[in-house]
């Protein structure tokens, strides 16, 4: 607040271009009157309380929390600390910790090798601008605008062991949702399904962003489709690749809903989110212990966010 | 984008009939999930279970009334009414006034602001759980706004939270757009002594109409299709909203999957129609958060 009266009309702004007589009066200093400095304080700062008790203490509270003992019922003056024993027991005594790592990882494997390239390739082809492109385009994108919860029960209808397509094509009895050597290939690909398209959509913003000239020049000095794509329009794509790269690894540390509704994140869904989740809403609340997990998904995310954070706003000042 | 070049006939060579054929492929693969859930939801269960899915025949629209029935679909998706508008509305309120703020001054705090909103929007959800769970249900309300007298199991609640949680995009995109603003508007207004407020409500916002409009079609089916805040801040099954109701549904609905897809489909109906009615905006919302312009 006390910020307030340092605010300056943006220097930025250039001075009138036809200065008349009685123009060169820059005021680079304008004073606010007090009615708006007060509009102003209150148009930051009731979003700002919001957002910063709703999220950014929350946030602070989990990592702290993740130090306690607290079972979540008794009085927070009986809280003590543990240091970090809840962190070691997360990794030495909690059998599903590890699996969920790796199930994360797997996730995070099959969007960023799998989807995200697909999805990549079929903007390129989209670009070319193909007659029927747009049924092509919203064919692709039409998973984007359903839930994953929906999803996991769309394709459920595909995966179902009795009354599903796939056993009914192929004769097979497999559980596909329920069987847990396999249950986390198909909720991955009704995962990836979904990601396929909205990757295919940042792409095609970011390729109709790319100058026309750059392609006609790779054109010119005989690159081939492939060559000038991988050499010249690529690079170009920098920040957008990075904006997809954390995309897929947040979409990918945060899917949960569609191993919920499959079955809690249990019997080969494990998931980090999950364990988190059964932690504080299930039948034993382990405070300390969820927090501790919490808090790794917490420094894991901040680690991409301040990356993308860094892209965009060097992005915005250019 | 179209290049700067007359429009050429193109041939169909054999590599473009490839192309071709290849998107049709994919693009039906892709369609597939969404038209046999459709298929399966209008044949009745007595007749796929005698003849088996891969059949034809059975026709019936008895899912449907089956499945809004028993899974009281009014009520869940007056639910979703209930958040869904007034988170919406909300959001883009106060995400406008951060980013109108953001982008008429400069100021050295700008850019932490701009980061303190746009990093909560990629939070992981499950990393705030734990305190928000405690805080919700300390937080007393008055009975008249919510039977559970707490934060917690009442729309306010979600309300709430989605607010917070999506804030962050909106006065990402908003501020982008707003600076793209040309500056003479406000230096006008202002010779004209416009409060800083009228500059807000009367300049900026009419102008923004067209990312406003993109932003508010994403957010409807974002907030919508929240499923982990309501999962687990409400208690109540009457007052789930109708994405995270599917979870009891299953329950109920048990093995019979022509029943499922019926309900699957009631629930996706609003963002499709939606979708297909927006799509313009709905494509030019995602992409707004990805590139300038």
């Amino acid at each position: 607040m006390s910020d307030l009266p340092l605010i300056q009309a943006d220097r930025a702004v250039p001075p009138p271009a036809s200065t008349t007589s009685t123009g060169g009066r820059r005021r680079r200093l304008r004073l606010l009157s007090r009615t708006d400095r007060v509009v102003i304080t209150l148009m930051v700062l009731v979003p700002l309380l919001l957002v910063t008790g709703l999220v950014w203490l929350p946030a602070a509270a989990t990592v702290l929390l993740s130090g306690t003992n607290w079972d979540g019922i008794g009085p927070l003056d009986e809280i003590e600390f543990v240091g970090a024993r809840n962190y070691s027991d997360v990794v030495n005594i909690y059998p599903p910790f590890v699996p969920a790592v790796q199930h994360n990882l797997l996730w995070l494997a099959a969007l960023f090798v799998v989807a995200t390239p697909f999805g990549m390739f079929l903007a390129v082809l989209l670009d070319k601008e193909l007659r029927g492109s747009r049924f092509y385009q919203t064919a692709l994108y039409l998973p984007v605008v359903l839930s994953l919860a929906l999803i996991g029960f769309v394709w459920q209808l595909l995966y179902s062991r009795d009354q599903g397509l796939i056993n009914a094509v192929f004769g097979s009895s497999i559980d596909w949702y329920g069987d847990s050597s396999v249950n986390i290939w198909a909720v991955m690909v009704a995962s990836g399904w979904r990601h396929v398209g909205y990757i295919m959509l940042l792409y095609l913003a970011g390729l109709k962003g790319v100058d026309p000239s750059l392609r006609e020049a790779a054109a010119v000095d005989g690159a081939s489709e492939s060559r000038a794509f991988f050499r010249v329009v690529f690079p170009v794509m920098r920040p957008i690749n990075i904006i997809v790269l954390v995309v897929t690894v947040i979409e990918s540390l945060r899917a949960f809903d569609l191993v919920w509704v499959v079955n809690k994140g249990r019997n080969g869904l494990e998931l980090i989110s999950a364990l988190v989740t059964q932690n504080v809403v299930g039948e034993a609340s382990r405070i300390g212990f969820g927090s501790a997990l919490a808090t790794i998904m917490l420094v894991v995310s901040l680690v991409f966010i301040t990356i993308y954070l860094a892209t965009v706003m060097r992005e915005n000042r250019e | 984008m179209s290049v700067d070049t007359p429009v050429r006939r193109r041939k169909l060579t054999p590599l473009r009939i490839l192309l071709h054929g290849f998107l049709i492929v994919v693009s039906l693969a892709w369609l597939f999930p969404i038209a046999w859930a459709v298929l399966t939801s209008l044949r009745s269960y007595d007749y796929t279970a005698a003849n088996g899915y891969v059949s034809f025949g059975g026709w019936t629209l008895d899912n449907y009334v089956t499945a809004w029935r028993t899974a009281e679909f009014g009520q869940h998706f007056l639910n979703s009414v209930y958040i869904t508008v007034p988170a919406v509305l909300l959001t883009l309120f106060l995400a406008s006034c951060v980013a109108f703020v953001i982008a008429r001054f400069s100021w050295k705090l700008n850019l932490v602001l701009l980061g303190i909103f746009t990093a909560a929007n990629l939070l992981p959800q499950q990393a705030l759980l734990i305190p928000l769970f405690r805080l919700f249900t300390e937080v007393p309300l008055p009975e008249f706004m919510s039977d559970s007298e707490l934060l917690y199991d009442s729309y306010w609640g979600l309300i709430l939270i989605n607010v917070a949680f999506q804030c962050g995009f909106c006065v990402f995109v908003l501020s982008n757009y707003m600076k793209a603003l040309p500056r003479d508007l406000y230096e006008a207004a202002m010779v004209d002594g416009a409060s800083i407020w009228r500059q807000y409500w009367q300049v900026t916002m009419p102008l923004c109409r067209p990312a406003l409009a993109a932003l508010a079609t994403l957010e409807v089916t974002w907030i919508y299709n929240e499923f982990f805040w309501a999962t687990v801040l409400m208690r109540t099954g009457d007052k789930f909203p109708v994405t995270s109701s599917l979870n009891n549904l299953r329950g109920e609905f048990f093995t019979d999957n022509n029943l499922v897809s019926a309900g699957s489909v009631l629930v996706a109906i609003p963002t499709l129609v939606i979708f297909f009615m927006l799509q313009r905006h709905f494509v030019r919302g995602l992409t707004l958060g990805a590139s300038k312009g």
